[in-house]
């Protein structure tokens, strides 16, 4: 008896088998007409639906606000529309009482707060006098205390510590800055005091419920303060906010009118090399009602009475008549781009079962998982690419357009650009990879790019076009694979202001990195069970 | 044209596929609609009086969002399921007569849609007047349950199953004009869902209402409005006209595309 050795073919183990894959893959692509065209087919419509909607036709600007041109403003050509902008180039407000003195060096202020009240707009403001604040009761975001500011321009640099009527002490500075301290109300039986710390560039806000424990909020650095600054108190009330369902089951904010609101200090001290003079009042801004802020000194007891707001202005802060372009609109045909390349994604999968193209793969490449990490490779970086040159052309052309035209395009920073291109290129990335999975999985054409645009593109329709309740469409937003949206969010959502933050206005309830995370574990997932798939079922 | 109905009926019925989908589309929509009236609920001052508030028969309605994907797909699969495995050269042997095979098939796709919408639309109906009286639209607040009895409320349940129908004749036509599946079933989901986001971003709201005025869907699901009628830029029935000359002008397209190219 004599052992026969098994065969073994002469030829060397294939090195780089996974180049070779991918490099076969690439081969598969590039020579499919079709696919090669929706590619481009994806590209041209995510530019061109955007550019469409934000350029074409008129922009109505009958709703712009108050033109005021100076320094610091941002001036929108024919729209007038005007915002003041803050240190860091974002888009402010910057209205409030200001009881004050220009106070030199290092030095330090404290107060006692004992009462934080105010006025809301009635419900029906009846005989035509226009709206102003008649109902008792105090907005949330009504503030008062102490701030340090550079000067009395509106949109200059500032650090503050304050009571918010329904949001406790906090320190915030430069607009967008802003920290909590001690919660709850302040009232004559829980007074709050408040002390402002100035150290060169560094300004620290410290709190007390007592005026002898003292535990200090936080410590901000204003890189270039003045030495001479404004020191003082002050008071804002912003706007109240009314948010309205539409009979679909979509919501509004409206604004409701004007509020203001009144605090009580006493026990105003200076210190540490501040020795105060005699305070003046003044109004940093233009008021929305005249006639109403201003101040009362009798003894040591001081009572501000302010409206405005001293905060950043989002994007969509006019609602639905909001006559500023953003970046959000720019890039409203994402969608449409995802679902051609949704198709194909699955197309790359699935006609190699229609066509029984499958078996030749897995016989030249027999470790199946290799195969379809190939695959989800190079549907990634068309997915990158597409992505990447859609939102490029239609965010750069939008801006270009929005300008020519000469209407106003709402600040971005270009490093806050870049970030929601390459956010779009990602999501348009991930997204093709999830398609792919699915197709790997359903093995048919029709029904993956169904599935897909289902899970992908159908929960953001929904939420965007509020055809569902809100609560219904943020949910839709943080679970289902539309989360990824989120990467295309260009601007901040800020506690301290009330708005309607809405998807539409290009806000979404998750955060850029949550929502991939979830874009890519529902991926993740598709793929474990596509390799599982792929791995066990006869092709 | 019988032979020919029964034939299509043959093929459309003995794929197990066909009764998944239409299964899936009943669920779904079902499902969604009562997610949608189980997470309603009344912000202040909106759930104002019956007519000029809230939409009860809307919100039952919402799963139709959804459910006409499924039936987009049903029609999809039905044509280009042919060109996909080649069935299409048998089917043309069979009945040379190509545009009676394609309305036999059409028909047969509608009956189908037809069907398996009617259980959707009635099981969202159902879903919506148990659950949104719990959820405030009672009759303490003047909101009646949904009721076959309402001509309002049947207008929109009946134009809900006319409009999915719609959806898939729709879908077809533009299948049969791609001659390919994926294809299809992307163009289909790409109209239905482009005109809306464009109309809700776009600043000029003259043109934005206009775009909604020739929107398949937005125009289409207009049939489904109770309350706000007079709000609307179009009526409920021109509404659902709209979506049918989108049909309509795909059938034509789709059937001139098999008449004149070679399968």
């Amino acid at each position: 008896m004599t052992a026969v050795a098994p065969y073994r073919s002469p030829a060397a183990p294939g090195k780089a088998g996974f180049a070779r894959a991918l490099r076969a893959e690439w081969t598969k692509f590039r020579t499919v007409r079709g696919w090669v065209i929706a590619a481009i087919v994806a590209v041209l419509v995510t530019a061109g639906i955007g550019l469409l909607a934000t350029g074409g036709g008129q922009s109505t600007c009958q709703s712009a606000s108050v033109s005021s041109s100076g320094p610091g403003t941002a001036n929108g050509g024919n729209c007038l529309l005007a915002f003041r902008l803050g240190p860091d180039g974002e888009p402010v407000s910057d209205s409030f009482y200001f009881v004050r003195q220009p106070l030199a060096g290092d030095g330090s202020i404290t107060v006692r707060m004992t009462s934080l009240a105010g006025l809301l707009p009635s419900a029906n403001p009846g005989n035509g006098s226009g709206p102003s604040a008649s109902v008792p009761g105090v907005q949330p975001w009504a503030k008062a205390g102490l701030i340090i500011k550079e000067n009395l321009t509106e949109g200059s640099a500032y650090a503050a510590i304050m009571v918010a009527a329904g949001h406790g002490v906090r320190l915030q500075w430069n607009y967008t800055g802003d920290t909590a301290g001690l919660p709850g109300p302040v009232g004559p039986a829980n007074p709050r005091w408040l002390r402002l710390t100035r150290s060169g560039d560094v300004i620290t806000g410290y709190d007390s419920a007592d005026g002898s424990h003292w535990s200090q909020v936080g410590a901000v650095t204003l890189a270039g303060f003045p030495a001479r600054a404004q020191v003082g108190l002050f008071a804002s009330s912003p706007d109240s906010q009314q948010i309205s369902q539409h009979f679909g089951g979509g919501a509004s904010v409206n604004g409701d009118g004007p509020t203001q609101d009144t605090a009580v200090f006493d026990h105003l001290a200076t210190s540490r090399g501040w020795t105060a003079g005699p305070w003046t009042g003044r109004y940093v801004g233009s008021p929305e009602t005249p006639g109403v802020a201003g101040y009362r000194q009798s003894g040591g007891q001081f009572t501000v009475t302010g409206l405005g707001d001293i905060a950043p202005v989002p994007a969509g802060h006019g609602g639905g008549a909001d006559p500023a372009g953003t970046v959000s609109d720019y890039l409203v045909g994402t969608f449409a781009g995802l679902i051609a390349l949704v198709v194909v994604a699955a197309l790359f999968v699935t006609t190699e079962y229609r066509r029984g193209l499958i078996r030749l793969t897995l016989a030249a490449t027999p470790a199946r998982g290799r195969v379809l990490a190939a695959k989800s490779l190079l549907v990634a970086a068309v997915g990158f690419i597409t992505g990447l040159l859609g939102a490029g052309i239609a965010v750069l052309a939008g801006d270009a357009i929005t300008r020519a035209r000469g209407n106003y395009a709402f600040p971005i920073s270009g490093v806050a650009e870049a970030r929601v291109i390459v956010g779009t290129a990602v999501l348009a990335a991930v997204a093709s990879v999830l398609a792919l999975a699915i197709g790997t999985i359903v093995r048919r054409s029709a029904a993956t790019v169904a599935i897909a645009v289902m899970v992908i593109v159908l929960p953001y329709f929904l939420a965007v076009s509020a055809a569902l309740p809100l609560s219904a469409g943020d949910w839709l937003l943080r679970v289902t694979p539309a989360a990824g949206f989120a990467l295309q969010q260009p601007y901040p959502a800020y506690e301290q202001v009330t708005m309607l933050y809405a998807p539409l206005s290009g806000y979404f309830p998750l955060p850029a990195w949550g929502g991939l995370a979830v874009l890519a574990g529902w991926t993740a997932a598709a793929l474990a069970l596509a390799t599982y798939l792929l791995r066990r079922r006869d092709a | 044209m019988r032979s020919a109905l029964h034939a299509e009926w043959t093929k459309l019925r003995t794929l197990p596929g066909t009764w998944w989908l239409l299964l899936t589309a009943a669920v779904l929509t079902v499902a969604v609609s009562a997610a949608a009236a189980a997470a309603f609920h009344c912000l202040p001052g909106s759930c104002g009086p019956s007519r000029t508030g809230a939409d009860p028969a809307k919100i039952s309605l919402t799963g139709v969002d959804l459910g006409q994907v499924i039936v987009a797909l049903l029609a999809v699969g039905a044509i280009g399921g042919e060109y996909g495995t080649g069935m299409i050269r048998v089917t043309l042997a069979a009945m040379p007569r190509r545009l009676t095979a394609f309305a036999a098939k059409a028909l047969v796709t509608a009956a189908a849609a037809l069907a398996a919408s009617l259980v959707a639309v009635g099981g969202s109906a159902l879903a919506g007047r148990l659950i949104l009286p719990v959820r405030g639209l009672s009759a303490a607040n003047g909101y009646l349950p949904l009721s076959l009895g309402d001509a309002a409320d049947l207008r929109a349940g009946f134009g809900s199953v006319l409009y999915l129908t719609l959806v898939a004749l729709l879908a077809f036509g533009v299948t049969a004009a791609v001659r390919d599946s994926a294809a299809g079933i992307g163009v289909v989901l790409g109209l239905l869902l482009l005109f809306p986001i464009v109309s809700a971003v776009i600043p000029d709201r003259p043109l934005a209402r206009h775009l909604e005025q020739v929107a398949p869907m937005t125009a289409g699901l207009y049939i489904q409005v109770t309350s706000g009628v007079q709000a609307l830029p179009l009526t409920p029935w021109q509404g659902l006209g709209v979506t049918a000359a989108w049909a309509a002008g795909a059938l034509v397209l789709g059937g001139a595309v098999l008449r004149l190219r070679d399968a």
